[in-house]
Parts: C-alpha cells; sequence; structure tokens
C-alpha cells in the first residue's frame, strides 16, 4: 500500500486552489522536489527536479520544506488506524504501509472487498492510495511502487510475471549495484531472474539474490509488528493477606505512586482507573473512576476513590484478608501541554474538572449532566442529558431572538400532565383550565403553536376522508398561557379535530 | 451569638455585587446582590414554584455574569413534581445552557454536601440548590458551613425553597417569590417574565420590602414595573377573575 499524503495544511486561505504544491529538502546544496501534489504532475513537475529548474517551468508554485519526522509520525498513525483490517501490520517508510492479509482477508469478502474497504477508508480521511496484494510482502511493496497502475490488482495467476516485468529499481538496491545490473543488459527482475544465481552474486553480490528471492517469494521475511503499548497494570501479591485498613492504604498509595510514575516517564495521563481487591476466599471486588481530563497526579486519583468508595452501597469488607491487589489503568492519554493564562483561567478549567470528576464520582456519572441540543422539534425530545465527564466541547445553544418574551419553558413534564379545558370555541384557545384540582382562568394567550408528529418516523396511514395522517402521533396546537395570578404555562391540544374526535389537553410545560 | 457570627464574617473574597438593575432594590442592598454569599428564595406558594425558579435562575444568570458555569442542584423528587430543566427555556432567560451543569441528587445530605464542595471550586458562577418541603437537614449549622464556604471562595449560593417556611438560617438574604401578571404584548399574548417579590430578610440592612420586577433577558437586568412599597400585592385568596379575563385591563394594577 503507497499513501500520498494530503495537502491541506499547506495550503491558506489566500491561494487558488489550482496553484501546484512542492515539497522540497536540501540535497547538495540544492533545493530538491521531493514530492508533489497532482497539480504539479499535470504541469510535468516530477520528484527529483531542483526547485530552481521547477520554477522556471511554473513560476507559481506553492512551496513547503519536507517533514520527515511529521510523515513518519502520521504514517505511524495510520498503520495503526489499519489494525482494524488485520492484526500484523507493518509501516515501511516513507510512505508505505504492509498488511499480513493471510486469514483476515475473509472477514472483509476476499481480496477484492478488503481492498475496496481500505480504499474507502483511507478516501474518507483525505488520503490517496495505491494497492497491490501479493504473496510477499517485499512483492506487494515492488508492485505498489513499480507497476503501472492498471496492475496493481491481480489475480494470484499473473503475479509472477507482473513480478518478472518490474524494473531493476523494485529490487531496491543500491544505486551502484542497480546501475551495474542495467549495464549487464538486465532491463527487468524477470531478467536478473532467468539468469543462475550464483553468477549474479559473482558479479553483482549477495545482495542482489537476497533481494531477488525474497521479491519472488522464495525467501521469506518475517514482518516486524507495530510496537503495541504495553498496558498500565500494577500488582502486589502479598504472603500474608492483609486485612488492615491502614494496610490496604498503604499499598495502594504504593501502586498509585508506581503508576504515576510509569505515567511521567510516557507523557500520559490516567482517564479511567480499575482497582481490583482479591480476597482470599476467592471474593473480588472492582472499583472504577474515571476523570474527564487525563491526570497524572495520584493525589487527585487517590481523593476520587475515596469518594468511591464512601459512596459504595455497602463497605468493602476485608473479611479474612486480601492477598492480592492490582490497579489497572484502562485508559490513559497523553497530556496537553497547559500553560496557564495571566487571568488564572487555566486554573479555573481544571478546577472545574475536578469538580465534575469529584461529584460524577459521587453521585454517578448520570446524576451529573450537561444538556446537548438534538435535532428534533418536538419539544420533549430537543435535548439529551449527557453526562458531565464526557462531554467536554462547550455546548452551543441557539441565541433567542432579542426583544421577545420566553417562548419555550424552563420546564418540562415528562409525561404532560391532563387538564380539564373549557374553550369559547372548539379549535379555539383556552378560557379556563384546571390542573391539580385548581381553577385557573385565563388572562392572556398566545397561538397556537402547531408541532406536529414526525411524519417520517411513524408509520402513515390514511383515514376516512382520505388525509394522510401520521399514525400514533397526533398533532399538537401549544399555547403560552397566562392566568390571572401571572402564572405562565405552556398548554396543548393534543390532537386536530379531524384527527381525533375529542383531543385532550394537557399541559406541557411552565415559564417562569 | 448571632451578632457575633456577623463580626466575625470573612469578607468576600471577589468582594464583587452584581446591580439587579432596579434603583431603589439596589440602593437597599447596598449596591446589589453580593456574590460570594449565601441567598435565600423562598416561593410565596406551591403554584408559584415556576415562577420562584425562573426569579432564581434569572438571578443565577445575572450574578455569574454570563462567565462561570451555572450547577443547578436538584432531586429526583423536584422534577416529579417541577418537571424538567430545559436548556431552551434557560437560554430564554439570557442564560447559557451550554456550559451549566445539572445535579440530580437523591437525598438532601448528599444534596448538600455536593453544594459544599461545588462551592469550593471558585470556576463556577453561581450554585443553585432547588429544595422542595421541609429540609430538616437545612439548619443553622448547615446554613452557616455553606456561607463560610461561599465567603471563601466569592461563589454565590442560591437556595431555593419551595413548599417550605422561612426559618433560621446564615443566609445574606431572604425573599419571597409570587408570579405576577405581565404587561401583555400587542395581541394579548403574554410578556415578560414578572414577578413580585419580597425582602423578608437582610442581615445587617434594612429588609420588609416589595417590589414588582420584570425581567429583561437582553439586558440580564431586573426593570421595575411599579413603584416599589406603594403597592399592595395581590391578596392570596381573591376570587378569581371576571367573565371577560380575555381582557388585561381589570387585572393590571400598574398600569400607566
Amino acid at each position: 500500500m503507497r499513501i500520498q499524503e494530503p495537502d491541506r495544511p499547506v495550503r491558506t486561505a489566500g491561494t487558488p486552489p489550482e496553484t501546484p504544491l512542492v515539497f522540497v529538502a536540501k540535497s547538495k546544496g540544492a533545493l530538491v522536489l521531493r514530492a508533489v501534489d497532482r497539480h504539479a504532475q499535470n504541469q510535468g513537475i516530477a520528484p527529483g527536479l531542483t526547485l530552481a529548474d521547477a520554477r522556471a517551468r511554473q513560476p507559481d508554485l506553492l512551496v513547503a520544506e519536507m517533514d520527515d519526522a511529521a510523515d513518519r509520525h502520521w504514517l505511524e498513525r495510520l498503520a495503526r488506524h489499519c489494525t482494524g483490517w488485520s492484526p500484523l501490520v507493518t509501516a515501511v517508510p516513507p510512505d508505505g504501509i504492509t498488511l499480513d492479509i493471510a486469514g483476515s482477508d475473509h472477514l472483509f469478502g476476499g481480496e477484492a472487498g478488503l481492498s475496496a474497504q481500505v480504499g474507502e477508508g483511507f478516501a474518507a480521511i483525505g488520503m490517496t492510495v495505491r494497492l497491490a496484494i501479493a504473496a510477499s510482502a517485499e512483492a506487494a511493496q515492488a508492485l505498489v511502487r513499480h507497476a503501472p497502475p492498471c496492475h496493481a490488482l491481480l489475480p494470484i495467476a499473473h503475479e509472477d510475471e507482473a513480478v518478472r516485468a518490474l524494473p531493476i529499481a523494485a529490487l531496491g538496491l543500491a544505486e551502484d549495484a542497480a546501475l551495474a545490473l542495467r549495464r549487464a543488459g538486465l532491463k527487468t527482475v524477470g531478467d536478473v531472474a532467468a539468469r543462475p544465481a550464483a553468477s549474479i552474486a559473482a558479479r553483482f553480490g549477495m545482495d542482489a539474490v537476497t533481494a531477488l528471492r525474497r521479491l519472488t517469494g522464495e525467501a521469506a521475511t518475517p514482518l516486524p509488528a507495530l510496537a503495541q503499548p504495553v498496558p498500565l497494570h500494577f500488582k502486589r501479591r502479598f504472603a500474608e493477606p492483609i486485612a488492615h485498613q491502614a494496610a490496604i492504604a498503604a499499598v495502594f498509595l504504593e501502586l498509585l505512586n508506581e503508576a504515576a510514575q510509569t505515567l511521567e516517564q510516557r507523557g500520559l495521563g490516567g482517564k479511567r482507573f480499575a482497582l481490583a481487591l482479591f480476597r482470599s476466599d476467592g471474593a473480588r471486588h472492582r472499583l472504577d473512576i474515571e476523570t474527564g481530563l487525563p491526570t497524572p497526579d495520584p493525589a487527585v486519583v487517590l481523593r476520587l476513590f475515596d469518594e468511591r468508595i464512601a459512596a459504595l452501597a455497602d463497605p468493602l469488607d476485608p473479611g479474612f484478608g486480601y492477598d492480592s491487589i492490582t490497579l489497572f489503568l484502562a485508559a490513559a492519554e497523553p497530556l496537553a501541554a497547559s500553560q496557564p493564562a495571566l487571568d488564572g483561567t487555566q486554573a479555573d478549567a481544571s478546577a472545574l474538572a475536578e469538580l465534575i470528576d469529584r461529584l460524577s464520582t459521587r453521585l454517578g456519572p448520570a446524576s451529573l449532566c450537561q444538556l446537548v441540543p438534538q435535532d428534533s422539534h418536538i419539544p420533549e425530545q430537543a435535548q439529551l442529558a449527557l453526562p458531565a465527564i464526557h462531554s467536554r466541547a462547550p455546548i452551543r445553544w441557539p441565541q433567542p431572538a432579542a426583544g421577545e418574551p420566553p417562548l419555550r419553558p424552563l420546564f418540562l413534564f415528562d409525561p404532560p400532565q391532563p387538564v380539564e379545558v373549557i374553550a369559547q370555541v372548539p379549535d379555539g384557545p383556552p378560557h379556563r383550565f384546571r390542573w391539580r384540582r385548581k381553577l385557573h382562568e385565563v388572562r392572556l394567550y398566545e397561538g397556537p403553536e402547531r408541532i406536529a408528529a414526525e411524519w417520517w418516523g411513524l408509520p402513515m396511514s390514511q383515514n376516512a376522508e382520505g388525509q394522510i395522517t401520521a399514525k400514533g402521533g397526533l398533532t399538537r396546537d401549544y399555547y403560552r398561557i397566562e392566568d390571572v395570578r401571572g402564572r405562565r404555562f405552556w398548554i396543548f391540544r393534543h390532537g386536530l379535530y379531524h384527527e381525533k374526535p375529542t383531543p385532550g389537553w394537557y399541559l406541557h410545560g411552565m415559564f417562569a | 451569638m448571632n451578632t457575633h457570627a456577623a463580626c466575625s464574617d470573612p469578607p468576600v473574597s471577589s468582594a464583587l455585587r452584581w446591580a439587579c438593575g432596579s434603583g431603589a432594590l439596589d440602593a437597599v442592598l447596598g449596591g446589589g446582590l453580593e456574590r460570594g454569599r449565601v441567598h435565600e428564595f423562598y416561593a410565596a406558594e406551591t403554584a408559584d414554584a415556576a415562577a420562584a425558579k425562573g426569579f432564581v435562575m434569572a438571578v443565577a444568570t445575572g450574578i455569574s455574569q454570563r462567565r462561570g458555569a451555572v450547577l443547578w442542584l436538584r432531586s429526583r423528587r423536584a422534577i416529579t413534581l417541577g418537571g424538567e430543566l430545559q436548556a431552551s427555556g434557560w437560554a430564554e432567560l439570557g442564560g447559557t445552557p451550554g456550559t451549566g451543569l445539572l445535579g440530580t441528587v437523591a437525598d438532601t445530605i448528599t444534596q448538600l454536601r455536593t453544594a459544599v464542595d461545588a462551592l469550593r471550586c471558585p470556576a463556577l458562577g453561581a450554585v443553585v440548590v432547588e429544595g422542595w418541603g421541609a429540609m430538616r437537614e437545612l439548619d443553622l449549622t448547615a446554613t452557616r458551613r455553606l456561607a463560610l464556604t461561599a465567603a471563601k471562595s466569592g461563589v454565590p449560593l442560591l437556595l431555593l425553597r419551595i413548599d417550605a417556611e422561612p426559618i433560621p438560617s446564615a443566609a445574606q438574604t431572604r425573599w419571597q417569590v409570587a408570579a405576577a401578571p405581565s404587561h401583555a404584548l400587542p395581541g394579548q399574548a403574554p410578556g415578560l417574565p414578572t414577578f413580585d417579590i419580597t425582602l423578608l430578610r437582610q442581615r445587617s440592612g434594612p429588609a420588609g420590602f416589595d417590589w414588582r420586577l420584570e425581567w429583561d433577558r437582553d439586558q440580564r437586568k431586573f426593570r421595575e414595573t411599579a413603584v416599589s412599597g406603594a403597592v399592595v400585592s395581590v391578596p392570596v385568596g381573591r376570587p378569581v377573575a371576571d367573565p371577560g379575563t380575555g381582557s388585561p385591563g381589570p387585572h393590571r394594577r400598574h398600569a400607566a
């Protein structure tokens, strides 16, 4: 698989989108093009030209410097992204990724299905990829780099032929060795393979034979897998079970400090911590805590665990003692660099995050919420209460128009409360209504604001007059009402008269 | 003991007052509602719960200056009796529900403990505790603890009491809130949120005044709609309405 990186970050708003983009690096005192984009390719500018030559052909160039470290980092991230398709993935710098798909391709509909999925997956993140599948990793990399594009996906039968048709450069030899092969009249891999290996080795070195054998699949090289992060697991076993509160606390503190050290070395902060206590009689307790922002600080974690233990319905019973205690970090994230502002806003933000962590641990994550808008005009579905510990980004609620009174109530009843209403005309606003055994005389009203059911979510049916109505979802006519005492209500009639013979009235919300 | 407590009160760390917008009210309060204090709000009747909650939301919006987050703590019982808090309605009162936090607690003890912890966090703009019924745990000691914590961090605590009788407390101010008829908009539509409020008690300050206030969400200020003190508040047992209740005329005591 070969990747061309997206060219988005380099472009600024001012330049026209068709300006060719080139990446340069210094080589022997000259700036040489190392990578070019599609527009540059179309104008005949190719990697390997010096920048001066390229400028002579096309003065209007967008030039950026090559950043090898960033490319490598990006390639590694992409390689990790590929572990969804196969567990064995290797990044091949500067621009390749090899996947060992033996045994995993059938999960994605065979080689063709897998290639299609990989192509789509990379297209979705703005990357251009070329794909090839071959019997060996080297052959696949050589095909993808050197074969003409139409050869990219081959049936197995033609693979050998395609490999043999590759140019000498596909062997990946040093420049002088490749030059020697070409001078000897050997233009393709097939030419070299046709000669006896012994004579090739004698004239061009053992490297050429090894490269050839790898390319043709005669010799296999193991694929180095991506380094998997070591799980953060801290464990203590005891010769004698410990039951004393103080001893347990001391061990726990030790584990936390050990974890903090490891986290510090890796520049990480823990987000989810689990403490497992193994009792000598086989019982096992598990305590989980979670923080909104990654934290490296053992004191913060200790406080949260204290909260968690205090919130337990039945307290921890060490019984005959614990014989093993494990601290496990289920999630750790890189710590974001932070610099406090002069007015201390940074400190405020972290203080708030800490408060959210503490309260979420004590009350339970679902009991401390932030309200998130939903794309629905049904009043009771217009918001979602999400745990505050999980939502970090500031949520934007639409600002009401200036000069209007509140059009939406501050509190909604779920379910809406039935009320008895006397209206002057059947289709009209309420005249007086009875709610919770009290009669309210309507002084002011505004409405109706008609809110229909979401027809796309409900089965449709035709009623007797041939009108199409949404089954199960009746139209609601909302009235904003103020009674003589100044109390403001939001009342609706559930159903139009042609939808329902006697529509009911409900009180849905209360205004300030 | 009370005087002693008053003398030993630590000064509010961020000595800020929020001028609520009504000149007479601010003058009585000595410049506005103080941050870093406990303010109690009693709903005049249970039916005034929505008005009291709206008033407290407006005060929280104003006193937090839209900078810090507002934490609203309520019990499950409050949700059953008073409905669920709506972010759209919150925004309609000028608040910022996007940064607001909504805590649901099981009992009063948890609610008060959570409030104390929240008051320690200076990043909050205001903490609102919504209490229904007599909260036995909320005694003088508890309010004193809340008041001390609030003074230390400068975060105001708005204590909303519905269906409750005023009890001795360490609060800075105590208010009674009732709904009031609004100025009708064209087409006899209900107008801006209007409240009848009474300052029942103020620590080391005058008390016993009535105002009728209208909340202007665009300015985030209250506006007086009637002459303070000169108006009788709405009698509680008033016989309701004549037949022509559609017209706003007879009930607008504050007609210009």
